[in-house]
C-alpha cells in the first residue's frame, strides 16, 4: 500500500551517508536535472499530467523556473508524484530536491520536519463543498420538497452556510492540515461531525460524489479544481462561502542548505517581480533592450545578481523567457478552471504577491 | 563443539554491530536534519476526529496515544470478527467442494478460483463502491425491520437503550455499522474464506478413504463419519496452514486505509503526517502487528498441540 512507501523513505534515513558530501546545487548540476516532488494525485492547475503525459500547473512551473535558473533549460526537471503522507519524508531523505506540492506552510512543519519553506506561490484557505440540492429522490423526497416549499423554506433544502453542517459526514484526506482545521472549526462552533478519511484524491472524491458524505473539505483551490475536473456534473456542487483557515501554499527545500534555499526562493520571487515589472515570456527579449536599469539588472545585462546566487547572470531572463511570469502561469493553468486572482494578485493590485527587490 | 560456539558468537556480534550501526546512523541523520525524534508526541493533543471509535469515547482533544489506541481497537474488531466469519464460510466452502452434489461442488470451486485470483485491494474497492453507490441516502433509507435503517451511511439498528432516528444529516441513537467496516469485513472474509476452503478440503482429503469406508460400514451416517472420524483427523493437518491464513487476515486488515476505515495504520499515518515522525510511527505499526501476529501464532500453536495425535510426532 502507498502509505507504506514511507518505509523505504525511513530506510533511506537509516542508510544515508552520515555526512552529506556535497551541496544540493552541486548534486543537481552533476546529475543534470532537478528532481521535483509534485502532487501525485493530479490536482488540475497545480500539478497534473496533460493528455501527452507532460506535467502542467503552477507547482510544476516553480520546478521549471528553478531548472531554467540553474541550467538555462526549463525542461531539465524530473517529477516524483507524492501523496500527502509521502511528501515530507521524500524531501527529508533526499529523494527529491524541491517539494512543490500545494503544501501549507506552518510553524510545526517549518521547525520540526527538517525542511524550510521558501515562500508562497498560492494563498489559499480551507472550504467546504456540498451538493447544490438535497438529493430528493422518489415520491417521499418530492413530498418533502413540497412540504418545505409550503413552509416558505428553500424547496431544495440546499445548505448555504458551513454553520448548518452540524452532524454532517465529512470526506477528507488524511495527513493534511485540513483534518486539523476541520476538527478545530467544528469544535469552535460547538458542532459535531463524522469524518471519512480516505487517502487518495480519486477515492475520496468517489465517496463524496456517491453520497457517502454530505461534505467534501479541502483547500478552496482543491475544491474548485476537483469540481471542474472530476465532478460528474460540476453545477450540482456548491462551495460554501466560509473559508475556515489560512493556507499559504508554497515550495520547500531541505533544512541546512542555504545556497539551494536561496536559489529556489529567488526563482519564485523572480516570477513575481517579473509580473510587477511587466516582463512576460513574449516581451522579455524586446524589453531586455530597454534602458530601464531595473530591467537591465533583472535580465543580467548589468550587475552580478546571478553570480551571487552561484548561477548564470541570465538566470532570471531564462525563467521569464521559458516559464513566464507568475501572472502568466496563473492565467495558463488556473484561470481556465474558474480561479480568480483574489489574494494571489500583485500587492499593487490589492493582492498579497510581493517580491523583495531584486537588486 | 568449540568452533560452533565461536561461529555463533561471531554471528551474534555481527548482528548486534549492524543494529547499532543502523540505530546510531539514523539518530545522527535525524539530528543533523533537525527532525524531531522520540515518543514524547504520544502525549500531545491529537487534534483530529476519528469516524468510528467502536463505542469508546474519543474527541479531538484527546492524545495521540488514545487515538492510536482507538485505531488498534478498530483493527482488532475487524480482524477478530473476520477470523470467526472466514473460518465458518471457509469450512462450508471446503466441505461444499467435496460435496457429491455436482452443482454445489462446481459453484464452490468457481468461487475459490475467482476470489483467490483477484487482488484483495480491488475487491475492497468493489465492496465499498457496491455499498456506497447502491444504497440510498439516509433520507430515503431502506427499512427492512422496525427501527433498522440501511443507507449509504451504513446500517443503524436499535439497542436496548435507544433507537436510531434521522436527525439532520444522519441517524442518531441506537448502534451502527459503517460502510467502511462492512466493506472491509466482507472483503476480508470472502477473500480469506477462499484460502481456508482449500485448506479444509486438503485436510479432509488427507484422511484415508478407508477410514470413511470403515465408518460407513460401522453404521455411521455421512454426517456422523464427518463429525467423529474425518474432522478430528483432518484438524491436525488443517490447523498449521489455518494459522497462516489468520495471520494474513490480520495483516491484510491494514488495507483499510484505502477505503477510509480508521484502523491502526490509518491513524498512525495521520499521526506520522501531523508530527513528521515517520520512524516512530512505522515502529509502532510494526510492533503492534508483530504482537498481534505472535499472539495468534502462540494461541494456534497451543491449539495445534492440543489437537495433535498424542505421542505422534509429524
Amino acid at each position: 500500500m502507498k502509505p507504506l512507501l514511507a518505509i523505504p523513505a525511513a530506510l533511506a534515513l537509516m542508510l544515508a551517508c552520515p555526512a552529506q558530501a556535497q551541496s544540493t546545487l552541486e548534486a543537481v548540476t552533476k546529475k543534470g536535472y532537478v528532481q521535483c516532488g509534485v502532487n501525485g494525485g493530479a490536482v488540475a492547475g497545480f500539478s497534473a499530467p496533460d493528455s501527452q503525459g507532460v506535467w502542467k500547473g503552477i507547482d510544476v512551473d516553480l520546478c521549471r523556473a528553478v531548472a531554467a535558473a540553474v541550467f538555462g533549460d526549463a525542461s531539465k526537471v524530473r517529477y516524483t508524484g507524492l501523496t500527502a503522507q509521502q511528501r515530507f519524508t521524500a524531501l527529508q531523505s533526499g529523494e527529491v530536491d524541491i517539494l512543490s506540492r500545494n503544501t501549507t506552510w506552518t510553524i510545526t512543519r517549518d521547525t520540526s520536519l527538517g525542511l524550510n519553506f521558501v515562500g508562497v506561490n498560492f494563498y489559499d484557505g480551507q472550504g467546504f463543498m456540498v451538493p447544490a440540492k438535497m438529493r430528493a429522490t422518489g415520491l417521499k423526497g418530492a413530498a418533502k420538497a413540497v412540504k418545505k416549499a409550503l413552509k416558505g423554506e428553500s424547496p431544495t433544502g440546499g445548505i448555504t452556510s458551513a454553520k448548518q453542517l452540524n452532524g454532517a459526514t465529512v470526506c477528507v484526506q488524511p495527513g493534511t492540515t485540513t483534518e486539523l482545521n476541520l476538527s478545530d472549526y467544528f469544535r469552535a462552533n460547538g458542532m459535531t461531525f463524522k469524518p471519512v478519511v480516505i487517502e487518495t484524491l480519486p477515492e475520496v472524491l468517489n465517496a463524496y460524489f456517491s453520497g457517502r458524505c454530505d461534505v467534501f473539505t479541502t483547500d478552496v483551490s482543491g475544491l474548485v479544481s476537483s469540481r471542474a475536473s472530476r465532478a460528474p456534473k460540476p453545477e450540482d456542487h456548491v462551495i460554501l462561502p466560509e473559508v475556515i483557515s489560512k493556507e499559504p501554499l508554497g515550495p520547500a527545500v531541505r533544512h541546512g542548505d542555504d545556497r539551494w534555499f536561496d536559489i529556489v526562493k529567488w526563482s519564485l520571487y523572480a516570477t513575481i517581480e517579473a509580473e510587477e515589472m511587466g516582463l512576460t515570456s513574449k516581451n522579455i527579449d524586446q524589453q531586455a533592450a530597454s534602458k530601464d536599469p531595473g530591467v537591465q539588472r533583472f535580465v543580467g545585462t548589468t550587475g552580478d545578481i546571478g553570480k551571487m546566487l552561484g548561477l548564470d547572470n541570465k538566470w532570471a531572463y531564462n525563467i521569464v523567457k521559458q516559464v513566464g511570469n507568475y501572472g502568466e502561469s496563473f492565467d495558463t493553468h488556473l484561470k481556465p478552471l474558474g480561479f480568480s486572482r483574489g489574494l494571489n494578485n500583485l500587492w499593487t493590485k490589492g493582492g498579497l504577491m510581493y517580491a523583495p527587490p531584486i537588486r | 563443539m568449540r568452533r560452533a560456539w565461536f561461529s555463533q558468537a561471531a554471528l551474534l556480534a555481527a548482528t548486534g554491530l549492524a543494529l547499532w550501526f543502523f540505530a546510531s546512523n539514523t539518530a545522527h541523520n535525524l539530528e543533523t536534519r533537525k527532525i524531531a525524534s522520540g515518543f514524547a508526541f504520544l502525549w500531545r493533543e491529537a487534534g483530529f476526529e476519528i469516524g468510528e471509535t467502536g463505542a469508546i469515547a474519543y474527541s479531538a482533544a484527546d492524545s495521540y496515544l488514545r487515538a492510536l489506541g482507538i485505531g488498534l481497537w478498530n483493527t482488532f474488531r475487524v480482524a477478530a470478527t473476520g477470523v470467526v466469519f472466514a473460518t465458518l464460510l471457509g469450512t462450508l466452502l471446503g466441505l461444499a467442494r467435496l460435496s457429491p452434489n455436482w452443482l454445489l461442488a462446481k459453484l464452490a470451486a468457481a468461487y475459490v478460483e475467482v476470489i483467490r485470483n483477484v487482488p484483495l485491494l480491488v475487491q475492497l474497492f468493489f465492496w465499498y463502491a457496491m455499498i456506497t453507490e447502491n444504497l440510498p441516502d439516509p433520507r430515503d433509507a431502506l427499512q427492512p425491520l422496525e427501527s433498522v435503517f440501511l443507507s449509504n451511511r451504513g446500517i443503524a439498528f436499535p439497542t436496548p437503550w435507544s433507537t436510531p432516528a434521522l436527525v439532520g444529516f444522519n441517524f442518531a441513537g441506537g448502534a451502527s455499522l459503517s460502510p467502511e467496516f462492512a466493506a472491509l469485513l466482507v472483503g476480508l472474509v470472502t477473500y480469506t474464506a477462499a484460502f481456508i476452503g482449500e485448506i479444509v478440503r486438503a485436510g479432509v482429503l488427507s484422511v484415508g478413504r478407508g477410514q470413511v469406508d470403515a465408518a460407513h460400514s460401522m453404521g455411521l451416517t455421512r454426517r456422523g463419519a464427518l463429525r467423529y472420524i474425518v474432522l478430528p483427523q483432518a484438524l491436525r493437518l488443517i490447523v498449521p496452514p489455518l494459522t497462516s491464513q489468520y495471520l494474513n487476515l490480520a495483516k491484510n486488515s491494514s488495507l483499510a486505509v484505502a477505503i477510509g476505515y480508521p484502523d491502526l495504520v490509518s491513524i498512525a499515518n495521520t499521526t506520522m503526517n501531523q508530527t513528521g515522525q515517520a520512524i516512530e510511527g512505522v515502529a509502532i505499526i510494526m510492533a503492534v502487528f508483530l504482537s498481534i501476529s505472535l499472539s495468534i501464532s502462540a494461541f494456534m500453536n497451543w491449539y495445534n498441540r492440543r489437537v495433535a495425535l498424542k505421542g505422534l510426532r509429524l
